[in-house]
């Protein structure tokens, strides 16, 4: 067992910065109103939350009134398809989707499938791309929203998202995206791409769990999914969760200031673990695209063994990856995204994911693989299906 | 999901991997669509399994299983070993999650392929029973129910 702990799971949480905790901390305790109260304490959150509406919106290149605060990714991806479906049942019934969405889209889409919506899940090529002629052909008479994931989380394939908006738009068709993976990896500016809503999360980028957003564009109308207050202009009621809105902005805002020297450090570090993995580790392949890519994003599978030991042996050097194995599921059905690129099961079952971090270094970098080649090597030679 | 030490301990240093040289009998189980395969190999001499050696495909759950399995059944009688349920090896390596119990199935079943593999090469078995048991195994194999499997529509 090593000692050293290396966090190399970004896709599935990354940890709230100091900076961030810092300016949530008074939110807690101090400025603790309601910003609907028409006291002092009142007025000090409100202020608060104007300020953290207009950095939000200022960094995503649109105006605070198509911002609205919701509790996750998941909530913001549930609001913009069901919202959208129901305000729009009149005028048609289908939505199309991708099938590698995360499950907040999917299932959301699968439940509406269930109440009589039809719903179009796009494949994609071996990359993980979907290709926009085949948006252009599934869009009928009754589409009413096309939802797309900006970045994928698994293969970290980031989509021609301003390709496909304009096709939807050109037939008439609502255009969300759901860019959890890709808000503060990516220079987003949602006027630019010529999105009608984008969901975001913020412990994605170092804020906390439990606070995301849902931009709307201005003129886009969408039935809530949350029934109560005033708050969000009346379109998601709930008192507002006011530390960890100062928190995303925060962390938003420390985001985009750092992403340049960000992103030329992350894609080194990828770069350099994808050249290193596919030339001294026989028998593996990467997944996704190798530069169509989230900048901290390696997927890798490894054949003749199963992910699930690999990262129980990876741990236990002191590494936290993930898999897309059965195996860490409860369904024991492999990843979904990787099937969809064309994987067989057992090349699925052998995936790791490496989702690297602002605080990584080089060292770690070759650390990581050093320890993939002794834990492959290990595996293999206990593998009934390696006979080389 | 949280594994025990006993699990932990037989993954991270599995006893009797490996293959065995003229085996008595070798099992074989599982298929790589499902993420599990098991082939196990017994020595046998007088009745008694003097020898086992396992290679696994699969999750640490798998492979726990495979290293108890061939543990459990060292120095046992070849009845002994057919006894031996899934229950005992999750028993013996102190539970495991309800989604991984599968594994300690495939085990068991590992054994008692690689025993059908002994009895029949030592003409123990009758030409009924022989084709018999052959059908079943192939019915497991392509049903994967056994193992608590679920595939895709």
């Amino acid at each position: 067992m090593s000692n050293r702990r290396i966090y190399m799971d970004n896709a599935a949480t990354t940890p709230v910065r100091p900076e961030v905790v810092e300016a949530m901390l008074p939110f807690f305790t101090e400025n603790f109103g309601n910003s609907s109260s028409v006291h002092a304490f009142g007025r000090n959150a409100q202020q608060a939350l104007i300020d953290a509406r207009a950095t939000m919106a200022e960094l995503l290149g649109c105006t605070p009134n198509e911002i609205y605060f919701t509790s996750c990714g998941t909530e913001s991806d549930n609001w913009a398809i069901r919202g959208t479906a129901t305000r729009l049942r009149n005028k048609g019934n289908h939505i199309i989707t991708s099938s590698i969405e995360h499950p907040a889209v999917l299932n959301t889409c699968k439940q509406l499938e269930a109440e009589g919506w039809k719903v179009t899940y796009l494949p994609v090529d071996k990359y993980g791309i979907v290709s926009p002629e085949d948006l252009e052909k599934a869009i009928t008479d009754e589409t009413v929203l096309v939802t797309i994931m900006w970045a994928n989380n698994e293969i970290g394939t980031v989509q021609p998202i301003q390709e496909l908006a304009k096709i939807a738009h050109d037939h008439g068709v609502l255009f969300h995206t759901d860019a959890v993976q890709a808000a503060g990896a990516i220079n987003i500016k949602v006027k630019e791409v010529g999105v009608d809503m984008l969901s975001i999360s913020g412990h994605k980028f170092n804020a906390p769990k439990g606070i995301g957003c849902l931009y709307i564009r201005k003129g886009v109308r969408i039935d809530n999914i949350i029934y109560g207050g005033h708050q969000e202009r009346g379109h998601r009621p709930g008192t507002e969760n006011m530390p960890y809105i100062v928190g995303m902005a925060t962390a938003l805002k420390l985001a985009y200031e750092e992403m340049d020297a960000k992103t030329e450090h992350l894609t080194k570090l990828r770069n350099h673990i994808m050249d290193r993995i596919t030339a001294e580790i026989p028998y593996c392949f990467i997944n996704g695209h190798r530069e169509q890519r989230l900048p901290n994003n390696v997927n890798v599978s490894f054949e003749y063994i199963e992910g699930e030991s690999i990262l129980l042996f990876m741990d236990a050097k002191g590494f936290a990856l993930s898999s897309g194995s059965a195996c860490t599921s409860a369904s024991l059905d492999p990843s979904h995204v990787l099937l969809a690129t064309g994987l067989l099961h057992e090349q699925a079952h052998g995936s790791i994911r490496i989702s690297l971090g602002r605080d990584n270094t080089m060292e770690e970098a070759d650390y990581l693989v050093d320890s993939l080649k002794e834990v492959v090597a290990k595996l293999r030679a206990m593998s009934p299906l390696f006979n080389k | 999901m949280i594994y025990s030490e006993k699990v932990m301990d037989h993954f991270m240093n599995p006893r009797n991997v490996g293959e065995i040289e003229n085996p008595s009998g070798v099992g074989y189980v599982g298929n790589p669509k499902c993420g599990d395969i098991m082939q196990m190999f017994i020595k046998v001499e007088n009745d008694i399994i003097v020898d086992a050696k396992f290679k696994t495909f699969g999750c640490g759950a798998a492979i726990a299983s495979s290293s108890m399995a061939t543990e459990l059944i060292i120095g046992k009688s070849i009845d002994e070993a057919m006894a031996l349920s899934n229950k005992a090896v999750v028993d013996a390596l102190d539970g495991l999650p309800p989604t991984k119990v599968h594994c300690s199935v495939l085990a068991e079943d590992a054994i008692e392929r690689a025993v059908f593999d002994y009895r029949k090469k030592m003409g123990l078995l009758s030409q009924q029973e022989i084709e018999e048991t052959q059908a079943r195994f192939d019915a497991e194999d392509a049903s994967d129910e056994d193992h608590g499997v679920e595939l895709d529509a």
